[in-house]
């Protein structure tokens, strides 16, 4: 990790806003993805390795990702986005990145803060996100064929949403519907194995994971 | 607080001399921190017994009876050491007005959150335990179990004061009135910890010889360590002290070894302990003080075979086992319906081949590797 990056963790982890908006509008003004590049991925990355090992908590993820939205979206050249709210496609920041239609769900489970920090973590990183919120497999399915959602990431809380996952995957493909599914939760995190059963793509097992694998997504899509 | 002593091993239950000890004695002496004739098992089942019965998980729960018929035919089958009372979180916030959604094949879940707005904190009404019909039903499943069977440990279940308001509120929420809103998170624990004393004292009124205080939120997964030492810490201490009965503290798959010290005074006995986590190494650092159970993975125990189930209780046996102070569960406090009857019968086998003491197999083992 560079200084510049572990004294961003470090600020991140000790909520500390002013010195993060010192560090962030001291980037590169002429690259407008610079705080994003060189600062926001990496600490968030290593943040998520972090919770992983078992160094850091789960309110210091979140409040990390929330913190990092705040300063992304607070930016000038970053058009705000309210988060949560159902937004357009594409990414914020420029032309650098094509439009990517992401969605955004959890399955029959009203346990929202995974859901939450991928959002942030997203929206940090530049993406904008379609939040479809809490529903059943074929409300979900009719809304991913109806936008033709390219990537979708799945946060669950419990097995039986997990298990869930798997509808939706059969209710894609008999509408023909190519969409990348992309896992994330505990149940995924204690099983390994299990996002490859029930027809997911990849699973992240923190929320900076859901970043790397969207980008990896993108590549693919070129 | 009742505390779980040497005296209490006086009384009837006390051992035989037979060298097979009841389930009552066989507890007892772990907790004690001795070695039992074998290690206690615990398999936390709640769902199955819908299955035993050959009912959906709603009309299971529907009626107190049922819950009585499943956790006696599940403990003559798995050979358990304990009756799980415990029907779902959810119920709980049933009582303060939530409203409660049942699936086919997992545990009814909470839906919406019942605060959406902060400020509403203050115009919650602390529910009495005897006025709801939920609640009851646990208590009349707790009194019927007693009145079957008068020695086998009965567990009963409570949220813990500090870990409820992720029902209440919802996650987010709750972690911004823990951050942003001091005076508003204290008015709801003082809520909280009322309600669940309350509800934990009616468990051991009704006949439950312990109880489980499930606590996420303060694990080191979910809080950092200072603050579960300023926030989570201060209301454990205050809310088990007003429990009548032996407390254990579960983390739900959360890890706590970097808590460990802080836990006897909050006066839990028992701590429920992740697969996160070494098991060798929570054991090492629980010394004497507390006993640890957990840690099988009941998500991965899924598609565990028998040779998988053997293995994996082999393993956790074999780290926490030697001197007691040891029972085997699953990490989390609930064995997902979709674990199969032929893993459970082989972890509860496994228990007997590899859970008899003195545990042989395990010191030669370690002497041979060093």
């Amino acid at each position: 990790m560079t200084d510049p990056v572990k004294a961003f963790v470090d600020a991140l982890l000790a909520i500390d806003r002013l010195a993060l908006e010192k560090m962030v509008s001291g980037a590169d003004p002429a690259n407008s993805l610079a705080p994003i590049d060189e600062l926001v991925v990496p600490a968030l990355e290593s943040i998520g390795e972090q919770w992983e090992r078992g160094d850091v908590s789960l309110s210091q993820v979140y409040m990390s990702g929330r913190l990092c939205e705040e300063l992304i979206t607070g930016l000038p050249q970053f058009k705000s986005v309210e988060a949560g709210e159902v937004s357009e496609w594409g990414a914020d920041g420029g032309s650098e990145k094509p439009p990517l239609r992401i969605g955004i769900s959890t399955l029959d489970d009203y346990h929202l803060l995974g859901k939450r920090m991928v959002c942030a973590v997203l929206r940090a990183s530049g993406y904008r996100v379609r939040d479809y919120g809490t529903a059943d497999a074929a409300t979900l399915a009719e809304h991913v064929v109806r936008d033709d959602v390219q990537v979708l990431l799945l946060s669950v809380l419990m097995l039986p949403s997990a298990l869930r996952v798997k509808n939706l995957r059969a209710a894609l493909d008999a509408a023909g519907q190519r969409t990348r599914i992309l896992v994330g939760g505990a149940p995924f995190r204690f099983d390994p194995n299990l996002y490859h059963e029930v027809g997911a793509d990849a699973f992240g097992a923190t929320a900076a994971d859901a970043l790397a694998l969207v980008r990896a997504a993108e590549e693919a899509s070129r | 607080m009742s505390q779980i002593t040497s005296q209490t091993m006086t009384g009837t239950e006390a051992g035989t001399g037979t060298g097979t000890m009841s389930s009552l004695q066989r507890v007892l002496t772990t907790i004690g921190q001795s070695e039992p004739d074998r290690v206690p098992l615990f398999l936390l089942l709640t769902m199955h017994g819908a299955r035993e019965l050959g009912l959906s998980i709603h009309d299971y729960f529907a009626d107190p009876r049922n819950v009585v018929e499943g956790q006696l035919r599940m403990r003559a089958k798995y050979r358990n050491d304990c009756y799980y009372a415990f029907f779902y979180a959810a119920i709980e916030t049933k009582a303060w007005g939530a409203e409660v959604i049942y699936i086919e094949d997992g545990p009814p879940s909470c839906g919406g959150p019942l605060v959406r707005n902060l400020e509403d904190i203050r115009r919650l009404q602390l529910p009495r335990v005897a006025d709801s019909p939920d609640l009851k039903r646990v208590l009349d499943a707790i009194a019927g179990l007693r009145a079957r069977d008068g020695e086998m440990p009965i567990i009963g279940v409570v949220m813990s004061p500090f870990s409820l308001p992720v029902m209440q509120l919802g996650f987010e929420r709750y972690l911004m009135l823990m951050l942003e809103h001091p005076e508003l998170f204290e008015h709801l624990m003082a809520l909280n910890e009322a309600f669940c004393v309350d509800w934990a004292n009616a468990q051991i009124k009704a006949g439950a010889t312990a109880i489980c205080y499930f606590d996420p939120v303060s694990s080191q997964t979910i809080s950092r360590p200072e603050d579960f030492r300023r926030l989570g810490k201060p209301v454990a201490v205050r809310t088990i002290a007003k429990i009548q009965g032996p407390v254990a503290t579960h983390f739900a798959s959360g890890r706590c070894l970097r808590i460990i010290d802080d836990l006897p005074a909050t006066g839990a006995a028992l701590i429920g302990v992740s697969a996160d986590e070494d098991l060798g190494k929570l054991k090492q650092a629980a010394a004497g003080r507390l006993t640890l159970f957990g840690n099988l993975n009941g998500i991965a125990m899924r598609r565990w075979d028998a040779s998988a189930a053997e293995q994996a209780v082999k393993q956790a046996i074999a780290a926490a086992g030697p001197g007691g102070g040891f029972i085997l569960s699953d990490n989390h406090g609930e064995i997902p319906f979709q674990v199969p009857e032929e893993t459970l019968l082989a972890i509860a086998d496994a228990v007997e081949r590899w859970g008899r003491y003195p545990l042989d197999w395990v010191t030669s083992k370690t002497s041979g590797s060093g």
